[in-house]
C-alpha cells in the first residue's frame, strides 16, 4: 500500500466519493426501472386473484398462473365486479384489486376505517367471492388470495410469501398446501371460525371438510400460526358482507 | 494447457475439494443451514454466488490500488450489496418470477462470509483474471457442497428431489412407503443441515490425512 491511500483526507475522499456513485447508481437503477415492476406486479396481483378462483394453467402438481399477456383480458372477462367495503358502505370500484392490504392494516391501526377490496368472480355459472388477507411468517409478511362461495366455503386460495424458508414456510405456495384448503368451512354451526393450520391433525388426507383444520408443513410452524392468524384477523372482516349477503 | 496456467487450473480446482471453504475453511455455514432444505433452493444459491463471487472479485481486485485499507471491509461490504440490489432490480423489472425465486437469497448473499473472505483472502491482492478464477473456484466448493446436503436432506426429509416425489407417496402408500418407510421429519431441521456436513468434513479428512489438523 502507498501512503498516498493511507492519509486521513484520501480516505474521507474516497468514502464520500464511493457513497455518491454508489448510492446514486441504486437511486438511478430504482426509478429507471420502477414502471415496469410495478406494471409486473399489477399483473401479478391479476393472476393471483384469477388463481384462487381456478383460472390458472395447473398441471398435476405444479401451480401455474394464466400468462402475463393473457391476465388483463382475463381478468376482465372473469372478474365482474370489483367492490370496496367501508363499514356498511359497499362501493364499486374498478380500480379496487390496486388497494394496498398493507397500507389499510395500518390504517386501521390509526384508527381509520379499513378499505376491504373484494372481487366478484363468475365462472361456469359459479359466482366467486375473492378477498385479499395479508399477516406475518417467520421472517416477513405473508399474504393470500382466498375465494369463497356465498357460505363462505373456501373454493380456491392462493398464497404467498415474501422471504419464508425455502423447502419449509415457503411450501405455502406449493398445491399440495394450497389445494388442501379447497372445500374447507370458514364457519363452524353458523359463527366465523377461521381455518387453523393444524399440526398433529388426525385428518393428514383431509377428507374432514368441515373440521376448520388443514394439515400442516413439517418444519414451517411459525409460517403456519402466520397462516391461521391472517385468515383469522381478516377474512372476519368479510362476516357482515357475508350475512348481508344472505338476508337480502 | 491453453487458456488456464497450472497456477490457473489450481486456482479453481483446490477450492472444489483441498481447500472447500466450507468443510475445510469453515465458511458460510449460514447459509448451508438456511437453503438446504431442498435442492431446487441450493441450486439456485449455487448460481447466484457463483455470479457474485466471480463478478465481485473482479471489481474488487480492479479497485485494489486505490481502496483506503482502514475502510476495506465497508468497501467490500458496499460493492457487494449494491452489486446484488442491481441485480435484484433488473431481474424484478424483467425477470419477475425468477425474481420471485431468488428473494430470499438476497440478504443471505451479502452477508456470506466466503464472499467477504474472497474479498479480503485473495482479490485485495491479485490481478483481475486471477480473482475471477478463485470467485469461480470458491464458489463452485461452496455450491458442490451446498449441492450435496440439499440432496440428502431434500431425499430423507421429504422423500423428493426437485420436488418430484421419488420414494413414492408418503399419505398413499405407495412406493418404499408401503413397506413401512418414513419420511425423517428432522432432516428439514437445521441443526441436520450442520450434521450432514459434519458427515461430509468426516469423509473428506479420512480419506485424506492430509486434510486434519494437529493440535
Amino acid at each position: 500500500m502507498s501512503n498516498r491511500t493511507e492519509s486521513n483526507g484520501y480516505t474521507i475522499l474516497f468514502a464520500i466519493g464511493m457513497v455518491v456513485v454508489v448510492g446514486s447508481l441504486l437511486a438511478f437503477a430504482a426509478s429507471a426501472l420502477k414502471p415496469n415492476i410495478d406494471e409486473n406486479k399489477r399483473l401479478e396481483k391479476q393472476q393471483n386473484i384469477l388463481y384462487a378462483m381456478g383460472v390458472n394453467e395447473n398441471d398435476e402438481s405444479s401451480a401455474n398462473f394464466v400468462s402475463t399477456e393473457d391476465a388483463p383480458q382475463l381478468f376482465e372477462k372473469y372478474i365482474t365486479k370489483q367492490l370496496v367495503i367501508q363499514g356498511d358502505k359497499v362501493t364499486e370500484d374498478d380500480q379496487a384489486y390496486l388497494i394496498d392490504v398493507k397500507k389499510e392494516q395500518a390504517n386501521a391501526k390509526a384508527g381509520l376505517e379499513r378499505r376491504l377490496p373484494l372481487f366478484i368472480g363468475e365462472k361456469d355459472g359459479k359466482t366467486y367471492y375473492i378477498a385479499p388477507i395479508r399477516g406475518k411468517g417467520l421472517w416477513d409478511a405473508i399474504w393470500a388470495y382466498v375465494a369463497m362461495d356465498e357460505n363462505m366455503v373456501v373454493q380456491g386460495a392462493y398464497f404467498d410469501h415474501k422471504g419464508e424458508t425455502p423447502g419449509l414456510g415457503a411450501n405455502i405456495k406449493q398445491r399440495f398446501f394450497m389445494d388442501d384448503f379447497i372445500g374447507e368451512h370458514l364457519k363452524s354451526n353458523g359463527a366465523f371460525k377461521g381455518i387453523d393450520v393444524a399440526k398433529g391433525n388426525a385428518d393428514p388426507k383431509n377428507e374432514d371438510k368441515t373440521d376448520n383444520e388443514v394439515d400442516a408443513i413439517a418444519g414451517a410452524t411459525i409460517t403456519g400460526n402466520g397462516v391461521s392468524a391472517m385468515i383469522k384477523s381478516d377474512l372476519k372482516l368479510y362476516v357482515p358482507y357475508f350475512e348481508n349477503l344472505k338476508n337480502n | 494447457m491453453g487458456l488456464l496456467s497450472k497456477k490457473d487450473t489450481k486456482l479453481i480446482l483446490d477450492p472444489l475439494a483441498d481447500n472447500n471453504p466450507i468443510t475445510i475453511q469453515v465458511l458460510g455455514i449460514c447459509s448451508a443451514l438456511a437453503i438446504t432444505a431442498e435442492l431446487k433452493a441450493s441450486i439456485v444459491m449455487a448460481i447466484s454466488v457463483l455470479f457474485v463471487l466471480g463478478v465481485g472479485n473482479v471489481v474488487i481486485s480492479l479497485m485494489r490500488n486505490i481502496i483506503p485499507s482502514k475502510i476495506r471491509i465497508i468497501v467490500q461490504l458496499v460493492v457487494v450489496a449494491a452489486l446484488v440490489i442491481i441485480v435484484d432490480q433488473v431481474l424484478k423489472a424483467f425477470a419477475y418470477e425468477l425474481s420471485k425465486t431468488l428473494s430470499v437469497f438476497v440478504g443471505l448473499i451479502i452477508t456470506n462470509c466466503i464472499i467477504m473472505g474472497r474479498f479480503e483472502a485473495f482479490a485485495l491482492g491479485n490481478g483481475p483474471w486471477r480473482s475471477f478464477l478463485d470467485g469461480v473456484g470458491n464458489a463452485a466448493g461452496y455450491g458442490v457442497i451446498l449441492i450435496i446436503v440439499g440432496f440428502f436432506r431434500e431425499l430423507l426429509g421429504s422423500g423428493t428431489l426437485l420436488g418430484f416425489k421419488v420414494l413414492g407417496d408418503p399419505i398413499e402408500k405407495t412406493g418404499i412407503y408401503a413397506i413401512g418407510y418414513e419420511n425423517n421429519g428432522f432432516m428439514l431441521l437445521s441443526p441436520m443441515a450442520l450434521i450432514v456436513v459434519g458427515i461430509i468434513i468426516w469423509v473428506q479428512r479420512s480419506k485424506n490425512k492430509a486434510l486434519i489438523e494437529d493440535h
